[in-house]
């Protein structure tokens, strides 16, 4: 549901700061830092980074490919590995009988139980790959103004957290507060007036 | 400012209201979304629209589906006192068609289908075919923001409820 797909899902943003000089090498330097990392044959469940929107796969930001037209276009990909609760079931139940057997003992204690879970989640990711989810970016730098190709909530987030550590500027959602308060040119007043309304009542 | 998840909650009735003034100003009041367009328009409700009503503590949806729907189930809530939360639209301007869904609580906007754009044949089209893309996309967000603006102007106006809210209530208590 990208940039390129058929249809498309959109949440807007405005943003609000300004980058060092020159712009282009500062936002090049933090897609570089914050570029996604493989975790394929890692015990990490879950990795967010930036990626390049012509290849996904294999995040390339040389020769300003993240500038097209007036605007910087990039992506989020979020990898995660989705383990199968059976699974882990299964293989934290072989585990804990095992420790049982080998301890003679009849019950593990909560930590130890713990333990096991642990152990058992970290081999299960070394052994499974990570599935990448990949959200298009449209920022446009000189009107403040973001597109992010997803409504998930999660993956929102994730934009977020990340924006905010990678260029250290305020990515404030557009939703119908933020819109009247920011966009839509009313005075003080009504803008008070609007922030002490309630719901009107349609019905006779 | 406020907080922004206490503003989201707090605030998202009047996302619903916009969605609810606009399904009126489709059905009469055409010439005001020409108004804030440059060139003559057509929008109209499309195959969904989402309608909710709070009745005590629970809250009732309802949802109107289909592309020969007709929309009376959806008039008939509104009578009860519902609102609406999402909605269809399908905008045409020239030759050119668009549709998307607009939810009211967030202003996100979800299965939004541009007219067609060039064909990829060669990495060098990418850039151009994003360019139009990104142009195509702009339409419906400066539609959006332009029906919002007038929406909220009206809404901050001693004319909401003087004479809008009545013009409203009138629509729904005629309609059938």
């Amino acid at each position: 549901m990208g940039l390129l797909s058929p249809t498309a899902s959109i949440t807007r943003y405005m943003v609000k700061g300004k980058l060092e000089k020159p712009i282009l090498e500062s936002i090049y330097n933090e897609l570089i830092k914050n570029s996604i990392k493989e975790i394929d044959n890692h015990p990490a469940e879950q990795i967010v980074g930036w990626t390049s929107f012509e290849n996904p796969y294999l995040p390339d930001f040389e020769g300003s490919s993240f500038v097209i037209g007036s605007h910087l276009i990039f992506a989020l990909r979020v990898d995660k590995k989705n383990i199968p609760t059976k699974v882990i079931k299964k293989h934290y139940n072989q585990e804990m009988s095992k420790r049982l057997k080998e301890t003679g003992l009849e019950y593990l204690s909560r930590n130890e139980k713990k333990e096991i879970k642990d152990y058992v989640t970290n081999q299960l990711c070394l052994r499974i790959p990570a599935t990448p989810n990949i959200y298009d970016i449209v920022w446009s730098y000189e009107e403040g103004t973001l597109w992010f190709f997803s409504n998930l909530k999660s993956a929102n987030e994730e934009l977020e957290t990340l924006f905010k550590k990678s260029f250290k500027l305020s990515l404030i959602r557009i939703f119908p507060f933020t819109s009247a308060d920011l966009m839509s040119d009313i005075s003080d007043v009504d803008r008070d007036g609007l922030t002490k309304s309630s719901p009107t009542v349609f019905t006779v | 400012m406020l907080d922004i998840s206490i503003s989201y909650n707090r605030y998202k009735f009047l996302g619903h209201e916009f969605l609810t003034w606009l399904w009126y100003i489709i059905e009469n009041d055409i010439e005001l979304i020409n108004s804030l367009q440059q060139d003559p328009v057509s929008l109209v409700i499309g195959n969904r629209i989402v309608l909710e009503n709070k009745v005590h503590d629970a809250v009732e949806s309802i949802t109107i589906k289909g592309n020969d729907a007709g929309l009376e189930e959806g008039i008939l809530s509104l009578k009860k006192g519902a609102v609406v939360t999402e909605i269809n639209l399908s905008y045409k301007t020239g030759s050119q068609e668009w549709s998307f869904n607009i939810k009211g609580e967030s202003l996100n906007i979800s299965s939004l289908k541009t007219p067609e754009t060039g064909p990829i044949e060669k990495k060098q089209d990418i850039e151009g075919v994003v360019i139009e893309k990104i142009f195509l996309f702009e339409k419906i967000t400066k539609l959006i923001d332009s029906l919002y603006k007038e929406f909220i102007k009206k809404r901050v106006s001693n004319d909401w409820s003087k004479n809008i809210v009545p013009a409203i209530k009138k629509w729904i208590s005629l309609n059938k």
